[in-house]
């Protein structure tokens, strides 16, 4: 298709702008990455070392153990995934059948407690921090990953992402499932989901990315340390563990979102301009 | 009738665990955090009716105008590397044709990192000895920084950090809209005599004009409220140099458990930042009429 410059032309200069393109690109946004994780396999001495070895003078692979151990980033992990999988299932049971409510059921006031949901878009998160955190203490929800998990849930943009999409749901389909005779809970089970499944895909995705990389709500809600996610706890180890130890800490807890987007790549991209402009 | 109501009620049903979400964690905040700026709260007592006095003792803090001017420095300098750069590098990219989906998942990669991780990689990159940055300056023959640890650079590496963890987004945002730019257009522009540069301006800038309103005005409201950054790398510092609006309200909640003072700031940021969403709404409205 024609851009800017038409294809074809300048084909010297087409050729150095992909070139100068590719090694930038890389070097501002690969390069400190596959630093990180090489100088994990330094020794804390070669790290101190002015100017920087390039690779490791001495291999020290164990270091990523060592940190696993030493930090016992198992529990965080464990805490980060209670969080980001609650999330994520909260969030779908509570705003699927919402949405679906709003969309197809058009209940009286509907419009209106939409239009109060997306209300709340509009209102900075940080404003709200002081009162919904002070409301998660009244209620007892302090250290407790459930305040976590129906925060979550009240996403506007999540109900707004499925009411549009159940809204371009063909009415034929649903038409002759309540014909025969089911009730609108086998409606949105067996027929909405089945077809919705490209919609769930980019909200799940939304919702884990989130949670996963969260870092202000675990860090007031989570005051326990034996309960906080990677996030919090690392910033925490930050300032007193030994440089190769921390870095082996930050790649190990990036492992999993950097393997989910090379998975799902394809959806995370497509969710990206599905939900238009609001990230 | 009848089946009104039982529809009614099964809707409702559906609704019901949205609603009591909604009412606790967004729409009862709301109303609670318009009183409390009003208020003096902290764990301990009960709460107390105040009027303006939180208020006034915002305006009193020196960190106050320290803050609002920290934060007006973040978001401009956001907004001079976070939206030109994506913007100049979605056009590049979209002339280039080879590679493409290389340089979607490299721009996009650290938007996937947890803002804490980037922020911790970033801090020691930017040790002025033996960190990454300005090794690579001294290789390229040039001097130093001291980065984070002068209140001359402090902000400004912030902002580096953050656009690096950003930029994707707004980058593959842009690009969708280039792509949906009719190519007869630059061929018509070209046919006139406009050069590459004025095709950029009188049809590239055009064509994508709401997309660029819109997250130029997404990016003003979230950059105001900057708060990992300077939490994780300087905890405000040097000299206050990177206290930002977020960060002191942190420090009165959580540090001075004055929750009444804290909510007294979110309301005057609400209150810059309601201009902003104001314009937002607008824009989007008229672009659906």
């Amino acid at each position: 298709m024609r851009t800017l410059i038409a294809p074809g032309r300048h084909r010297a200069g087409y050729y150095v702008a992909l070139a100068v393109t590719t090694v930038v690109l890389t070097a501002v946004f690969v390069v400190p990455l596959v630093w990180v994780a090489l100088s994990a396999m330094k020794p804390a001495v070669e790290l101190a070392r002015v100017p920087p070895t390039v690779l490791p003078r001495t291999w020290t692979p164990g270091t990523y153990a060592e940190a696993w151990d030493l930090m016992d980033l198992g529990r965080y992990f464990l805490n980060t995934i209670v969080v980001a999988v609650g999330v994520w299932a909260v969030q779908l049971a509570v705003d699927v059948p919402a949405a679906y409510a709003l969309s197809r059921l058009k209940p009286v006031l509907g419009k209106g407690i939409l239009g109060m949901m997306l209300l709340t878009l509009m209102m900075p998160a940080a404003v709200l921090l002081v009162p919904t955190y002070l409301t998660i203490a009244d209620l007892g929800l302090l250290n407790n990953p459930l305040a976590l998990w129906l925060l979550g849930a009240a996403n506007a943009f999540t109900v707004f992402l499925l009411k549009r999409f159940f809204d371009q749901l063909p009415v034929e389909v649903l038409e002759a499932a309540r014909i025969d005779g089911a009730g609108q809970l086998t409606l949105l089970w067996r027929i909405v989901l089945p077809l919705s499944r490209p919609i769930l895909a980019v909200v799940s995705i939304f919702a884990v990315v989130a949670a996963w990389k969260d870092f202000i709500w675990p860090l007031l809600v989570f005051s326990d340390p034996a309960r906080q996610t990677l996030s919090v706890a690392l910033q925490r180890f930050a300032p007193d563990t030994p440089v190769n130890l921390l870095l082996a800490g930050l790649v190990l807890s990036s492992v999993p979102m950097i393997g989910l987007f090379l998975v799902f790549q394809r959806h995370v991209l497509a969710g990206l301009t599905a939900g238009s402009v609001k990230g | 009738m009848r089946r009104r109501v039982a529809e009614n009620l099964t809707a409702y049903g559906f609704l019901s665990a949205a609603l009591v979400c909604f009412a606790v964690f967004s729409w009862y905040p709301i109303a609670r955090g318009a009183v409390l700026g009003f208020q003096q709260a902290d764990f301990v007592t009960d709460p107390a009716w105040v009027g303006w006095e939180n208020f006034e003792r915002l305006f009193a803090d020196p960190l106050f105008a320290t803050a609002w001017r920290n934060t007006l420095l973040f978001t401009a300098l956001a907004l001079v590397f976070g939206f030109v750069v994506p913007f100049l590098l979605a056009v590049v990219l979209n002339e280039l044709r080879h590679l493409k989906a290389y340089f979607r998942l490299v721009v996009y990669l650290p938007v996937m990192l947890p803002p804490v991780v980037a922020a911790l990689i970033w801090k020691w990159m930017y040790d002025p000895g033996p960190g990454l940055l300005n090794t690579a300056l001294r290789g390229l023959g040039l001097e130093g920084a001291a980065w984070l640890d002068s209140a001359d650079t402090s902000m400004l590496s912030l902002v580096i950090v953050s656009t690096w963890a950003n930029l994707g987004t707004a980058t593959l945002i842009y690009l969708a809209a280039l792509q949906g730019i009719p190519g007869d257009l630059y061929e018509a522009a070209e046919l006139d005599g406009a050069n590459v540069l004025r095709r950029l301006w009188h049809v590239t800038v055009p064509q994508t004009r709401f997309v660029l309103l819109v997250l130029l005005l997404l990016q003003v409201v979230a950059t105001m409220q900057v708060f990992t950054e300077p939490y994780v790398m300087t905890g405000g510092g040097p000299e206050d140099s990177t206290v930002t609006v977020l960060l002191l309200l942190y420090r009165y909640a959580f540090y001075y458990n004055d929750f009444g003072t804290a909510s007294a700031l979110s309301l005057l940021l609400l209150l810059v930042l309601g201009a902003f969403t104001a314009l937002y709404l607008r824009v989007t409205r008229k672009a659906d009429a």
